[in-house]
């Protein structure tokens, strides 16, 4: 890039270093020596995992940094404006005005004590940019720009009174009303559901478009901004990896980690589960029937209206819906956290209790359940060894070094070393984490394991490498799976028959060779169109192809 | 549910709890050995004696009977006359109640906006050095009894001093300047006490609501602090604040009873106290009944006011 | 593997010590040792007459706090007021805060009716300040310890079950119970396992608050002649009785209040202390 070409920057990051500070210990480095620079309406995106440095960096494009962080060296300059020399009124005045922000979740981020539009028009009318009015209008007119419904009234409501989705875009029009020389959003998709994330992006791509803004998109899938990114950043431990446009790093990767993250972003494999080799009629490993079930006293409000389903032994049958669908209440009925109101439950065969207390040991042995998030689903204060030894003793009656001897087996099972048995789960990283869970439920030998969104808070190389694992161990012990996700993509890799649900119905139902092949069901092709190809263009494919059908 | 709705339930149990707590007072003066006729008469009482008064306060009847009729004459605001003196508890009530809600109104006026403006300064730099002042002071005053600060008190500014009373009981009648003298060291007390503990808890409801991610939003929006405070931390913290307000205002029945006790001050608290060493039960019953309602009254009041200030009921979807 | 887990958790404690901790614990252990000790450690009894001449001032015909207001030595009757102070307090909150817990922890675990029940209840004991229930008792029974003890224990139970039910729920909701639960264990396992180490270090500091706010009740009512009787004194009683004291301007009522406040702000400062460290050690997250 030229010196001339330099000047002309929006925004210039030099040699940028931020540092955690721990309260008790040495200070240590989670942004190292970051460079990068964002042209007028150009779009730069930062990737990376969790602990890339990503959100760090971008709070440092704005001067701050969170507490127990603190930016040590390099410089940002804003237009001219050397952002880290400001004072701290000076940092307030930039802030909303030349520079701004949209976090990652807009439910926590709006205040839910004001309206929308009290919350949207505060900072031009505080910094004497506009009249109430005049910010008002405008605030109404990048509502319409971002697609809201009824753009004129629906400032007028408080936070709690819209969705996830409009929120997401309601903070976006509180970003722009000022015209900020640069945007900041920070993941600000990943809370939605795949079928609204793609509206949100769509609306936001617009509206940098038609403004003509430059920003800065932080996110951890890459197919999401292939979507909209001009440039991107990879960042792996708060290091750059590699730094160009999007269509040479998407098809002509340098680095071996981007062209790890770009194998492992949520696309369409090119190759789907293969059906199952054995389809002869044999007793099921498993089958729910007519399952209608629902929270609060006597099941008052139904989440899973007449739910059927039926997996074979050493197969996974995949349950797919967005948030509501009722899939994960289903995984908990099938292990006994809840009861059906009606339905029946039949483990190869037997039909089984409703009800966990009136299950027997061995029906309880036969099922078990990993959890989507690896963190809470192991107990902080138990070491290893007593998370996975619990189950030997529970149902086996294992002690001493014949269980120690099983936890050992166990670890290497998941691909652990066995010195992981003295640690505790805070001394383990989430994909290793989510190998114990694993572990604590093959320690049970059991028949089925239902995973519930178990890759869904892991990296996506990370997650990989655990449906890797887990397909490894179908095929070595003949586990059956009930896996539950709001992921086509991941269960196009693992499963061999899909459920897709939506409002607590099973929408449709078979193989997965053949959910997956058109004719679709309306709902399941929404589904399909709404998995990003990483592909720059896409998008803009799949918007059309909607207001078409629409 | 509508907003009524969660105020007339929040009115309901109120008044169910003041049931319960009147219950509780009734049952709890019942489980005496003997019973009140003994009391009445200690260890001259012969046979005839008790039977007698047994039949003149209705002793004999079954205790539900007492209970409802003890209940029908608190409502319509018969307290019963005094075992001790014989006198009518309303009067010794009535006469001492308006110096019991001088003393506590002036301590809450004092107490409540001083420890609101010390909690938010002190939230307002967590780990600065006023908050540390502010924080190690009230953690002192909040371990240290109530009647140690008013004995250090007493010491040097009626002893040493010799500036103010170390009795303050008014009889009625006395001139306004006297009161003022006689109010001053109790007050202060009160108000060490109270401003302690509300301080510290609001200090803590502000830094929980200064947490949140919509304040750090405000903060990267480029709101000034002083308003991101102001307008958008404190609309959060109304509910918790009041809270706080509520649950201090009670310490203060406590503190009011020790505190009149020790500077013998004509008030409600030192009347029961008095009630107790005299075992006077219908008295005793009668102040724990006026003490408790005050109690819930607060406890209720505060509960509704966060129902009003929460925007989610106020503005359902 | 336990005792190793114990050995390098009280290294941890001592690692993080503060100099103001290490002076709040040196009290506390001289506290324990005059209470344990007090028999054998008082100059005189705690009845013994020593003087004609009532509140003598501190170093007076060699007493070094001075006479009572019977001329009693106000040091040994120090000693012994403290003695009686510290177990009538332990006593109230251990019982309280086993109570307390045992059933928040049952609350939560069990949930539905049970907790509900139980909730409601303690709800409607809230809403009765301390002070009256127990000023109610006195008057009914007398001013009898056990019957104070066990009063005090059981008030004090519904704020400690508030706690307790308070952090349970928070911690019955992790994935880590629903797989014990699904794995079948039952509710001893899960209170015993899976919540208390978790709530271990909170409570431990609800356990020192309820301490000293025993100590600050039972005091105050032996301040209103309604706790401890004479001859028998705690340190509220001490003060409570040396009152006139004040008007010959000695020390005598303002010694045992002293000794009330060293105690309880020493606790407190602990509980601080603990709690900022405990909230220290959690990981940095970025």
């Amino acid at each position: 890039m030229s010196s001339d070409q330099m000047h002309n920057d929006i925004l210039q990051v030099r040699n940028l270093c931020v540092d955690a500070v721990p309260r008790k210990g040495k200070p240590f480095a989670i942004v190292n020596d970051i460079s990068f620079s964002v042209e007028p309406g150009k779009v730069v995106a930062l990737i990376g995992e969790s602990g890339s440095g990503k959100t760090t960096i971008s709070l440092a494009c704005m001067a701050y940094a969170k507490p127990g962080c603190v930016i040590t060296s390099g410089s940002v300059e804003l237009d001219g404006m050397k952002m880290l020399e400001l004072n701290q009124s000076e940092k307030q005045l930039a802030r909303g005005v030349n520079i701004s922000y949209v976090a990652q979740s807009a439910a926590a981020s709006f205040n839910s004590a004001l309206t929308i539009n009290r919350q949207v028009t505060e900072i031009p009318v505080i910094k004497n940019l506009m009249s109430r009015e005049e910010a008002e209008k405008k605030a109404i007119e990048l509502y319409r720009q971002l697609d809201l419904p009824d753009p004129e009234n629906i400032g007028k409501r408080y936070p709690h009174q819209v969705s996830g989705g409009q929120l997401q875009r309601l903070m976006a029009a509180m970003a722009m009303i000022c015209d900020p020389k640069l945007l900041i959003l920070d993941e600000p998709t990943t809370a939605l559901d795949v079928t609204t994330q793609i509206e949100v992006l769509q609306a936001f791509k617009n509206l940098i478009h038609q403004k003509n803004t430059s920003a800065i998109y932080v996110s951890h899938d890459l197919s999401v901004v292939a979507q909209i990114a001009d440039d991107i950043l990879v960042l792996k431990d708060g290091k750059m990896v590699e730094y160009g446009p999007v269509e040479q790093i998407v098809s002509n990767a340098k680095q071996d980690y981007t062209r790890m993250l770009i194998d492992a972003a949520h696309v369409m494999p090119d190759t789907i589960h293969p059906a199952p080799v054995n389809t002869k009629q044999e007793t099921p490993m498993f089958e729910a029937n007519n399952i209608t079930a629902g929270y609060g006293i006597n099941h008052a409000s139904i989440v899973l209206k007449d739910v059927s389903l039926r997996v074979n032994k050493g197969e996974t049958v995949g349950v797919i819906g967005e948030s509501g669908s009722g899939k994960s209440t289903l995984g908990r009925v099938i292990c006994g956290l809840m009861s059906p109101k009606i339905g029946d439950l039949i483990l190869e065969g037997a039909a089984i209790p409703g009800a966990l207390k009136q299950r027997s040991l061995e029906q309880l042995q036969r099922i078990q359940i990993v959890f989507q998030m690896a963190d809470v689903a192991l107990n902080p204060r138990h070491r290893i060894q007593k998370i996975l030894q619990r189950p030997l003793e529970f149902y086996f009656g294992m002690s001493g070094q014949e269980a120690k001897n099983r936890v050992i087996e166990l670890l290497e099972l998941v691909e652990l070393p066995a010195s992981f048995m003295d640690r505790y789960p805070r001394e383990l990283s989430g994909g290793q984490k989510q190998r114990v869970n694993l572990a604590r439920a093959l320690a049970a030998k059991p028949d089925l394991i239902i995973c519930d969104e178990i890759t869904s808070a892991l990296d996506t190389i990370v997650a990989e490498a655990i449906l890797d694992l887990l397909q490894d161990l179908q095929d070595r012990l003949g586990i059956t799976y009930i896996f539950i996700s709001h992921d086509i993509s991941t269960i196009a890799k693992i499963a061999d028959t899909v459920a897709v649900m939506r409002l607590g119905e099973v929408v449709e139902y078979g193989s997965t060779s053949e959910i997956l092949t058109p004719p679709h069901h309306e709902y399941t092709e929404l589904l399909l169109d709404s998995v990003p190809d990483l592909h720059p263009g896409w998008l803009e494919k799949v918007m059309a192809k909607r207001l078409e059908s629409a | 549910m509508n907003i009524t709705h969660l105020i007339l339930r929040r009115l309901g149990i109120g008044v169910a709890t003041v049931f319960i707590v009147s219950l509780l007072v009734f049952v709890g003066t019942e489980i005496l050995p003997g019973d009140i006729a003994h009391a009445i008469l200690g260890q001259g009482a012969t046979p005839e004696l008790v039977a007698n008064i047994r039949a003149r306060l209705g002793l004999d009847d079954p205790a539900h009977i007492r209970y409802f009729r003890w209940l029908g004459n608190l409502i319509t605001g018969d307290l019963g006359t005094s075992l001790a003196n014989g006198g009518s508890i309303a009067d010794d009530i009535r006469e001492r109640a308006g110096n019991t809600f001088m003393l506590s109104g002036i301590t809450a006026l004092i107490a409540v906006p001083l420890s609101l403006l010390l909690g938010l300064i002190a939230s307002t730099r967590p780990g600065g050095i006023v908050d540390r002042i502010i924080s190690s002071t009230t953690l002192a005053l909040i371990s240290v009894p109530d009647f140690l600060i008013a004995v250090l008190l007493v010491m040097f500014f009626s002893v040493y001093m010799g500036w103010l009373p170390s009795i303050s009981s008014l009889r009625g009648g006395e001139d306004i300047f006297k009161i003022v003298r006689a109010l001053t060291l109790p007050v202060i007390t009160l108000v060490f006490t109270v401003l302690a503990h509300m301080t510290r808890m609001t200090r803590t409801a502000v830094l929980n609501v200064l947490a949140s991610p919509a304040i750090e939003m405000a903060f990267l929006k480029g709101v000034p602090k002083w308003r991101i405070i102001l307008l958008h931390a404190l609309p959060n913290a109304i509910a918790p604040i009041i809270n706080v307000i509520a649950l201090n205002l009670a310490y203060l029945i406590s503190g009011i009873v020790v505190i009149e006790t020790m500077f013998n001050y004509t008030g409600l608290g030192r009347l029961m106290v008095q009630g107790v060493i005299t075992r006077d039960i219908p008295l005793v019953q009668a102040c724990a009944m006026i003490f408790c309602s005050i109690y819930i009254l607060l406890n209720m009041s505060a509960d509704i006011i966060s129902i009003v200030a929460n925007p989610r009921i106020r503005h359902p979807k | 593997m336990t005792t190793e887990t114990k050995k390098s958790a009280i290294l941890d404690l001592y690692e993080d010590l503060t100099p103001t901790a290490i002076l709040c614990i040196f009290c506390l252990v001289a506290i324990v040792f005059v209470s344990v000790f007090a028999p054998f450690i008082a100059p005189f009894d705690e009845a013994e007459i020593i003087s004609d001449e009532s509140f003598l001032s501190a170093g007076d015909e060699s007493l070094i706090l001075g006479s009572d207001y019977l001329g009693r030595d106000m040091l040994s009757r120090i000693f012994y007021g403290t003695r009686v102070t510290v177990y009538i307090s332990v006593t109230i909150a251990t019982l309280a805060f086993f109570v307390g817990s045992m059933f928040g922890f049952l609350a939560a675990t069990l949930g539905g009716i049970y907790d509900a029940t139980l909730s409601r209840v303690v709800d409607a004991l809230i809403a009765f300040p301390s002070i009256m229930l127990a000023m109610i008792l006195v008057t009914a029974l007398g001013p009898s310890i056990p019957v104070l003890i066990i009063t005090i224990a059981f008030i004090d139970s519904t704020r400690v079950y508030r706690v307790a039910r308070a952090l349970a729920m928070d911690i019955i909701v992790q994935d880590y119970i629903e797989v014990a639960k699904v794995r079948g264990e039952g509710y001893g396992w899960i209170m015993w396992h899976e919540i208390l180490p978790n709530a271990f270090a909170p409570l431990a500091a609800e356990f020192g608050i309820r301490f000293t706010y025993a100590i600050l009740f039972i005091s105050a009512l032996s301040f209103l002649g309604l706790g401890v009787q004479p001859p028998h004194a705690d340190l509220g009683a001490l003060v409570r009785e040396n009152m006139q004291g004040l008007l010959y301007g000695t020390g005598a009522p303002i010694y045992p209040a002293l000794c009330i406040a060293m105690i309880t702000i020493s606790v407190n400062l602990i509980v601080d202390w603990f709690l900022k460290r405990s909230d220290a050690s959690l990981p940095d997250e970025f």
